[in-house]
């Protein structure tokens, strides 16, 4: 069950008796450092980034420690991972250690975005200082109290999983939580030396295990509310599409369905439970606008895209005399193309809206708490903080619950405005699939020429496809001269490129009502593909092996060169494999972490069999080498879902597939071995929930072309 | 129609042909069985009926009247069927939500093949869609919970 911590917002108004008497009932805490208290720390936290450790830890009583979590579990293990940073500095005993997600407040800022949010692979090394500082205050507090208590210097005690001693004394944190919490934390503490760690870099099992293993795990979708009805909505069956007018007649006779209101993104029709609702909806009469929507297909756009590659858009990068070089010289010369893809995170989306006397209550799963609460504010003339966001898992997030519309949220809250009802919003598999955010369509154009000694000396990229951020928020940080930043990367900043004399990497961003958004792994989906296929052509061109080719052009001693050196170690790359098989590679930085991937397959009737995938995961210093190794694995299926599968075409304006029986994702069956050996490194940290999708379908593209000379060059992978 | 789930009897009042899934979620009021497509394609919502494993989004309520339904919450009383534990063992769940459909087809499966092959695991667990990608795991999982099962000796 949720009940609100003690964290910034609430301390701040609570006085020192009341925040003790709060903690005497046992409602709430043993123990909240009221940071905000602090002598000068309120004109401080106002220009800073709220650094506030009380925002993190609660110790019970019972020397339970509870670490509230900024970030959303989705499945990436933040619920394991965060406590375990926290947990070393505090040097607290793990069996005692849990989490819970923490309410959305300023106090969880991400501290590099300003915003609560969970994305970009960013989790981890965000908070890794923040979380260590807060667990270190705490443990100085608790050593604070004692000494205090037992009439010693601080010198004289030392901590010991849970425990505070000295001589012959010794006391839990839980005995001396309420002492702590009156104290001042100190300006500053010494955090530990890597090499003191006893929690972070071991394997360590996850702490949300057993809830997700006896079903009682509370995701969105099974939130209860008093007199919560639940609704489904009819949304624009095209892009872009009105509702002109409907009928609720046949949808109002259905057994159990309570009413029908229309809102701004349709017609919901809300039931006493999701069957009524359901029923209701399909018995629900819209006519729709459909506007322009109904002229788009994915032929005509691959057509539109195909003229704007022929042309120079707005330049990402550029080094040397592109034009020059390619006069009179041999041009390689491909095109590339990946469609638009669904996230189709396992749990359908949905949101619980409660709004009441004194504000809103939200129940979702999301990765983007600030946006969602900023955007429902506004509809119900609330402010920010009279909207409370009650994070629950996330049955998958993948970026679909990371929206800067909050499209999701914003709908559901709509809904309960207009019903007046407390209402749960649940999407069907066919609304997800068919209701837009997608990954979105790209189209490159890459030319290169090679030198004598078949090194590239030009190298030229075009990128086509619709900008994630241009309408958001984030469109004044994140779109410069022209560039969405999202749609190159990955390509402007690809490794080989420096040793390239004359390079150029530019971009169209044509619009379409087709709404976009980030997938995991964001550009990187596209143009990881795209670079590692066509450097793979240009091996092939040069007569060389992909992997020297490879080693030749990156930098000796750059990560990608380690990340790629054990990979191929690794599956023994050049080894005689089974008849029928072979192997590609690729090797990708992405999120500030470098994977390196090789494929083993085989082609039997037109049918691609991925037998093996060799990943190494350079991500810096490492967490939870357990958590590291699930994310790759974990990325790699979701790479080779769309290297072998899903698509999402258009056909006037209409999304011709619904569910997976026509978007077929990646099944155990299909599932190869996956290796994952992580690169001994102290570099600076990277992410993992995103960095291990990109190498995998070039990976497999290449191993594909190994196998039958044909090189192909658009997802998902087809030989027929 | 009256339903059996894990053992309870229930009283419920609803339309013949909903979906046994909403009813054990909605009326009921045990979430463990998750809904993911609706269709039978992605195997969140399997629950047993007399034993074998069933899509309960496919199901209407009214043809497991009388039978014996048992849904994630009621595999053990207290987290310890063999899968449940080889499970937690193997570090297997990710985001969680496909994982009570996973361990009923995998409970399902160890029933009637107590030593499963890879080939087994596959041909029984394909039905069952996991984002997450936590395919491998789930198969060291299952082996592990066909060796807990065999170290308890209630090979059933």
């Amino acid at each position: 069950m949720w009940r609100e911590p003690l964290g910034m917002t609430k301390t701040r108004a609570l006085n020192r008796r009341d925040f003790l008497k709060t903690a005497a009932t046992g409602l709430v805490v043993g123990f909240c450092i009221p940071v905000a208290m602090r002598r000068g720390m309120a004109q401080e936290a106002a220009k800073a980034p709220p650094v506030s450790p009380n925002a993190f830890v609660r110790i019970a009583p019972d020397n339970t420690v509870t670490i509230l979590l900024k970030h959303s579990e989705m499945g990436q293990g933040i619920w394991t991972s965060m406590p375990m940073v926290l947990a070393d500095e505090l040097d607290c005993d793990w069996a005692n250690v849990r989490a819970e997600h923490a309410p959305a407040a300023p106090a969880y800022a991400h501290t590099v975005f300003g915003i609560q949010m969970t994305g970009g692979s960013t989790s981890t090394w965000e908070s890794f200082e923040q979380l260590r500082k807060a667990g270190a205050t705490a443990r100085v507090l608790l050593i604070q109290a004692a000494a205090q208590k037992w009439k010693k210097q601080m010198s004289e005690c030392h901590t010991e999983k849970g425990y505070v001693i000295s001589g012959s004394n010794r006391a839990s944190y839980g005995d001396l939580a309420q002492d702590a919490a009156l104290l001042l934390p100190p300006n500053d503490v010494k955090l530990k030396d890597a090499q003191d760690y006893t929690i972070i870099g071991k394997p360590t099992k996850r702490l949300d295990s057993k809830a997700k293993v006896n079903g009682s795990a509370e995701f969105g979708i099974d939130v209860k509310r008093p007199n919560m009805v639940v609704a489904t909505v009819a949304r624009p069956p095209v892009f872009g599409a009105k509702v002109k007018s409907f009928d609720a007649t046949k949808a109002k006779a259905i057994p159990g369905v309570v009413d029908v209101v229309q809102i701004p993104s349709g017609v919901a029709v809300l039931g006493k439970h999701f069957w009524a609702a359901k029923q209701g909806r399909d018995a629900l009469v819209v006519e729709w606008d459909n506007g322009a929507g109904t002229a788009i297909s994915t032929d005509s756009l691959r057509a539109d895209y195909r003229k704007l590659a022929q042309t120079q858009g707005a330049v990402a990068k550029s080094a040397g005399d592109i034009d020059a070089a390619f006069k009179n010289a041999h041009v390689i010369e491909a095109e590339y193309e990946v469609p638009f893809l669904a996230h189709a995170p396992m749990e359908p989306l949905n949101c619980t809206v409660e709004i009441g006397k004194d504000g809103c209550d939200i129940y979702v799963g999301t990765q983007f708490q600030t946006m969602d609460q900023t955007l429902s504010a506004k509809i119900l003339g609330l402010k920010p903080e009279q909207v409370r966001i009650h994070t629950t898992f996330l049955g998958g997030g993948f970026g679909r619950r990371a929206n800067p519309a909050s499209d999701f949220v914003t709908e559901a809250v709509e809904v309960a405005k207009a019903s007046g009802k407390t209402v749960k919003v649940v999407w069907t598999r066919e609304d997800d699939i068919r209701g837009g955010y997608y990954r979105p369509m790209w189209l490159s154009r890459l030319r290169a020429s090679l030198g004598k000694d078949g090194k590239p000396t030009a190298w030229s990229h075009t990128i086509v496809g619709q900008s994630i951020i241009a309408g958001s928020p984030f469109a004044a940080a994140m779109i410069k001269n022209g560039v969405d930043e999202t749609s190159v990367e990955g390509a402007f900043d690809a490794p080989y490129l420096a040793a390239i004399p004359a390079h150029r990497v530019d971009l169209h961003s044509p619009t379409s009502p087709v709404t976009v958004l980030w997938w995991r792994s964001v550009g990187h989906s596209n143009t990881g593909f795209v670079v590692e296929s066509f450097i793979d052509e240009l091996a092939h061109a040069a007569k060389k092996d992909p992997v020297e080719y490879r080693r030749e052009l990156l930098p000796p001693n750059s990560r990608e060169r380690r990340a790629l050196d054990l990979a191929v170690e690794k599956f023994e790359w050049g080894k005689p494999l089974p008849k029928g098989h072979a192997a590609g590679v690729a090797v990708h930085q992405s999120f500030g972490s470098y994977a390196a991937q090789v494929a083993e397959v085989s082609v039997r009737d037109s049918t691609i069999k991925v037998h093996r995938v060799v990943c190494a995961i350079d991500c810096g210093p490492v967490v939870n080498p357990l958590m590291v190794e699930a994310q790759m694995q974990s990325g790699i299926v979701f790479g080779l879902s769309a290297a072998l599968h899903s698509e999402l075409t258009l056909k006037d304006g209409r999304i011709q597939q619904s569910n997976f029986h026509n978007y077929p994702v990646l099944r155990s069956n299909e599932m190869p071995l996956v290796e994952v050996h992580i690169v001994p490194s102290t570099d600076k940290m990277g992410g993992c929930g995103e960095p291990g999708t990109p190498p995998t379908a070039p990976a497999v593209a290449n191993a594909v072309f190994a196998a039958t000379g044909k090189r192909l060059r658009q997802l998902p992978l087809r030989l027929a | 129609m009256k339903l059996t789930i894990n053992g309870q009897s229930h009283d419920v009042d609803v339309p013949d042909d909903m979906p046994l899934l909403w009813v054990i979620r909605d009326v009921v009021g045990l979430t463990g069985t998750k809904f993911g497509c609706g269709m039978a394609q992605c195997g969140a919502c399997t629950v047993h009926v007399d034993g074998a494993p069933l899509r309960s989004c496919i199901t209407p309520a009214s043809a497991v009247a009388g039978k014996k339904i048992t849904t994630i919450e009621g595999l053990s009383a207290d987290t310890s069927h063999a899968v449940q534990r080889a499970w937690i063992d193997v570090d297997v769940v990710q985001c969680g939500y496909c994982q009570s459909g996973q361990i009923m087809a995998a409970a399902a499966l160890l029933a009637v093949t107590p030593k499963p092959t890879d080939a087994d695991i596959d041909a029984a667990m394909s039905g069952n869609i996991c984002r997450c990608g936590t395919y491998q795991r789930i198969r060291t999982a299952v082996h592990r919970a066909s060796e807990l099962m065999q170290e308890a000796g209630h090979v059933a």
